[in-house]
């Protein structure tokens, strides 16, 4: 297997075209290869990428951008492995990984939990069998809390401060333990996290109340494997799965302070009929009336085939990766 | 071929693996050594299910290292810049598939072009990235390679843009010619170099290559440059104006089948006719008689064999000819005999491209397919090209002898190809799907093959045979998958596993495990995953019992007391719990019998102690002398706590309250 890790430019920002769409392909700047599949990344800084391997492997790659070349900068063997009686193959795959410059927090099929910090040599800490199935992914909550999904349909608050191995809370679904692959939790209020679960359920958590979701929202046909909130525009929540389908959802309104049936026609969106004085206060996705409260969900892939494996936003560009080997970059999200 | 395998030097034998063969070699019946068992090292490349052990004889002749090697059927699908063309063609397919049979007649016709020319841009792309890849290599093997899969990419451009315009487009005589033409002229000449230089040259008309160029646009049908040059060297030549003003003059007025219908046929052959006779009476004249150059533009419009001919090398290939040859003898007739022994003269064997484009020219579909297969290492090519033509009601249901049609053989063996790539897998179930009579069958056997490494690559197998209805591989790969978890000690991650499969006896298999757990270590490991089980706790007896013993012990923890006894009775009387656990039930019960509280009712100290006497009387005599002293003593100790705590509840129970 030839698997690499590439840096890609997207073209500029005043290359738009008439109609919007980039002028011209991704170019591929720089690559370097990489062993193991590729199951999770994230950027660490400016210039370094941690990347968690099938292999039990996390690395971290240094972005030379002068001579634009990618080194191996720093490499953490076996963080996550198995207890296996033939070690040849006892490495554990890794799903999760998340940065907080210096911490790194990874997450595995091992059920381990590892922070790390960047140009430490081993690790600060590791809660081992943190659970008892595999952690598919990991956030922080606040610096020094992370919140975990499992494949038993769990969502746990882990406390790093703490020394003892438990987590410090327990949520779990209603019904069939679902497992969840993705978690994000709302860039302005800590309360609010979004998963997704194996059959394609998006569930919003209040995590100040109850062990359960406030709303489960049916969404994919198949596992969803990311979900992200809108890191400057938190009203829209993207979500990508196995289906090949990725879906804006946009709960955002047009601040009015008339009734609904004064405005003009034309616009076919649906808006909120709620009281403005408390708009501020509850997030929309709180609410859990959904007659009242309608939110505005698009396809944003006309013709889906195989699955979108992965998606991240910035501003008004999005991009996203699939299954049939290509990458697709929308600069214009909020056209 | 293998290289370095050597059968009269060392015995070969071969096991099957989902993608590759496993040639090993082997001292086994040779000398009579006997086989041992090795686990593969890191050099050789092991698959799950197939050969793991090497057979290397220890007999008389002495220890001696043996080889394995690794053989694979398809190579071509691990050629990296060939990716892009087979992801690319399948999002093709998978539309092609998809749209719409309802529309008829040409609006259908347009849309199968337009399908035509998506694939063979995707092929153009792939040749320019590969071009680009030969550029920037610096190792000359690479080099080599990459520039051989440029020229069999742009062959099979070529022959897919013939069947597109003979086959696919199909247009009426007219039309068809002048699509034959731009054929021939994006593909066949490499003229546009020597064209350059003359235009660019300060006198173009004094250029060595002059005429050369001029007789190429006439070959090729491009009568208004071959008019725009002529017209320089008039301008240079004052003495030739008059032949050039004839000679224009015809070459205006040569008729050309329009793309729109706005003529017949017949007003076409009419004006043809006249044309023809106009120029057979100038060149009978003598008129372009001094200039020998104009004069073999005359005969060539006239459509001369011999001085097309002449310009064999300017046109560098026979169907150049072929065309040319239409184009002047009669452009509204379907094509003519091949006279391609005219143009090679009979000296060199035809290559497969040109047997190839000889079978299209002669609308034989099937031979082209066949010839294209032997030809090419790979079924790429003909496997989407006999889908389109498929698709265009082309091919005659013709069945091969195995029961499958032509379409679907070739699909078949193309998507087969694709499943041995560790992740070009996922386009060949695509493939399967679109082949009505094997193609499931096929795919559940594939698909059951598949190394799955991580997690994520299972989930996505599962999804598959699940949108299917595949429910054997379902069961199977969650089997393999929760196996794998037990192994490592993941039980949570098994029981999820068997979750999804609705495994009972996988799950009760987990309990059992937990259960051993418990009573080895005397507490419950992965209390996470237990304390919420939740509804999954109905899958299997065993798992419910389990769930229900730890409620038992939180109750217990909590001082809820009289809520746990009942709990505990209902585990036993119930028969939810195993047979085997009842004694640690019953041994569980006796810090409640001893509490200094009454918690057991009369009701169920009698039960208690029929379930104990149950569970003894059910032992045989053997069995109870072979009781150690602790399980004696056990018994005894919970008889007499039964004893005296019916004793306290009789007495309880008859007291009157408050008198």
């Amino acid at each position: 297997q030839d698997n690499r890790i590439s840096i890609w430019s997207a073209g500029d920002v005043g290359n738009v075209g008439l109609n919007g769409e980039y002028q011209g392909e991704p170019q591929l700047l720089c690559d370097i290869r990489h062993n193991g599949d590729v199951m999770d990344m994230q950027f660490l800084d400016q210039e370094r990428i941690v990347v968690a391997s099938s292999t039990g492997t996390v690395t971290v790659f240094r972005h030379h951008q002068n001579n634009q070349t990618l080194s191996a900068n720093q490499r953490w063997e076996k963080a996550h492995y198995h207890v296996d009686q033939d070690t040849s193959c006892g490495g554990a795959a890794c799903t999760g990984v998340i940065c907080n410059n210096p911490e790194i927090v990874t997450v595995g099929e091992d059920g381990r939990i590892n922070l790390f910090r960047a140009d430490q040599k081993d690790a600060v800490r590791t809660i081992d069998n943190a659970d008892s199935s595999t952690l598919h992914a990991v956030t922080f909550l606040r610096t020094t809390e992370i919140l975990t999904v499992n494949s038993i349909g769990q969502l746990k608050i882990w406390d790093l401060r703490q020394q003892r191995n438990e987590p410090s809370q327990i949520f779990s679904l209603t019904g069939d333990r679902v497992p969840l692959h993705c978690v994000d939790r709302h860039p302005n209020q800590q309360h609010i996290v979004a998963t997704g679960g194996q059959d394609g359920m998006l569930s919003i958590w209040d995590i100040r109340q109850g062990t359960m979701p406030v709303s489960l929202l049916n969404a994919h046909e198949a596992e969803m494997w990311e979900v992200h909130f809108h890191p400057s525009n938190p009203d829209h929540l993207f979500t990508c799965s196995e289906d090949g389908s990725l879906w804006h959802w946009d709960t955002s309104t047009d601040i009015s302070e008339k009734p609904s049936f004064l405005h003009q026609g034309g616009r076919s969106t649906t808006y909120f009929s709620h009281n403005t004085i408390n708009q501020s206060v509850v997030s929309a996705w709180l609410s859990n009336d959904p007659t009242k409260d309608r939110m505005e969900i698009t396809n944003l892939i006309p013709n889906q085939t195989l699955s979108v494996n992965s998606l991240d936003i910035l501003g008004p560009c999005l991009v996203y990766g699939t299954d049939a080997e290509a990458i697709y970059v929308n600069r214009q999200l909020f056209a | 071929v293998v290289p370095g395998a050597d059968p009269s030097a060392r015995q070969l034998c071969f096991a099957w693996g989902p993608a590759e063969v496993l040639v090993c070699e082997t001292l086994f019946g040779r000398r009579g050594g006997f086989p041992s068992r090795r686990e593969g090292g890191p050099g050789r490349a092991f698959l799950p299910g197939t050969l793991t052990a090497c057979v290397a004889g220890t007999g008389e002749g002495g220890p001696s290292s043996s080889r394995l090697f690794v053989v694979r059927k398809d190579q071509d699908i691990y050629i990296q810049t060939l990716r892009k063309l087979f992801n690319e063609s399948h999002g093709i397919f998978i539309g092609l598939q998809r749209s719409e049979e309802e529309l008829a007649g040409k609006s259908r016709k347009a849309q199968l072009v337009q399908v035509s020319k998506n694939y063979r841009s995707v092929i153009r792309a792939c040749m320019e990235d590969m071009h680009q890849a030969a550029i920037l290599t610096r190792d000359p093997a690479l080099h080599s390679q990459y520039s051989t899969q440029v020229s069999v990419l742009s062959a099979m451009e070529l022959i897919w843009n013939l069947c597109e315009i003979l086959f696919v487009e199909a247009a009426a005589a007219g039309p068809l010619l002048l699509r034959l033409l731009d054929w021939v002229r994006l593909h066949v000449c490499d003229v546009d170099n020597m064209v350059h230089e003359v235009l660019s040259s300060e006198n173009p008309s004094k250029h060595e290559l002059f005429w050369n160029v001029v007789d190429v646009f006439v070959l090729q049908g491009r009568m208004d440059e071959a008019r725009h040059l002529l017209s320089k060297e008039a301008s240079a030549n004052p003495t030739l104006v008059n032949m050039y003003k004839i000679l224009d003059d015809l070459m205006k007025k040569m008729p050309v089948p329009s793309l729109g219908n706005t003529q017949t046929l017949t007003e076409m052959e009419l004006k043809w006719q006249h044309w023809h006779e106009e120029c057979q009476r100038y060149l009978q004249d003598g008129t372009f008689a001094s200039n020998s150059h104009m004069e073999s533009i005359c005969k060539i419009l006239l459509g001369d064999e011999d001085a097309i001919l002449e310009k064999k090398d300017l046109m560098t290939t026979w169907y150049h000819f072929l065309v040319t040859r239409l184009l002047y003898s009669h452009p509204t007739v379907k094509p003519m005999e091949l006279r391609m022994d005219l143009f090679l003269g009979g000296e060199s064997s035809p290559e497969p491209l040109d047997t190839i484009l000889m079978a299209a020219f002669e609308f034989e579909m099937h031979q082209v397919i066949k010839e294209c297969s032997i030809a090419l290492s790979n079924w790429w090519f003909v496997a989407h090209l006999t889908d389109l033509l498929d698709h265009c009601k082309l091919l005659q249901s013709h069945n091969l002898y195995f029961g499958s049609n032509m379409r679907e053989f070739l699909l078949l063996e193309y998507a087969s190809g694709l499943f041995s790539h560790h992740s070009l897998w996922q386009l060949g179930v695509d493939y399967f799907d679109h082949c009505p009579e094997y193609g499931r069958v096929y795919l559940e056997l594939h698909i059951e093959r598949i190394p799955l490494n991580t997690e994520q690559k299972a989930l996505k197998v599962l999804r598959i045979c699940e949108q299917r209805q595949m429910h054997e591989q379902v069961r199977s790969i969650c089997k393999i998958m929760a196996m794998k978890a037990l192994r490592n000690n993941r039980l949570g991650s098994a029981l999820s596993w068997s979750i999804r499969a609705k495994d009972a006896a996988f799950a009760t298999l987990i309990s059992d495990r937990f259960l051993k757990d418990y009573c080895e270590s005397g507490c419950f490991s992965d209390l996470d995953l237990i304390d919420n089980l939740g509804p999954s706790m109905l899958l299997s007896d065993r798992l419910t019992f389990l769930g229900k013993y730890r409620e038992f012990h939180r109750l217990y923890g909590e001082k809820r007391f009289s809520e746990a006894a009942k709990l505990l009775l209902m585990l036993m009387t119930a028969h939810i719990a195993p047979c085997s656990f009842w004694m640690t039930l019953l041994t569980d019960a006796l810090p409640l019998l001893e509490q200094k509280e009454v918690i057991f009712s009369a009701e169920q100290t009698y039960e208690l102690m029929r379930c104990l006497e149950d569970l003894t009387a059910g032992k045989s005599d053997k069995q109870k002398f072979q009781d150690d002293d602790i399980e004696t003593m056990k018994v005894e100790m919970l008889r007499l706590a039964l004893a005296r705590n019916l004793a306290r509840v009789i007495v309880k129970e008859g007291t009157l309250e408050g008198s």
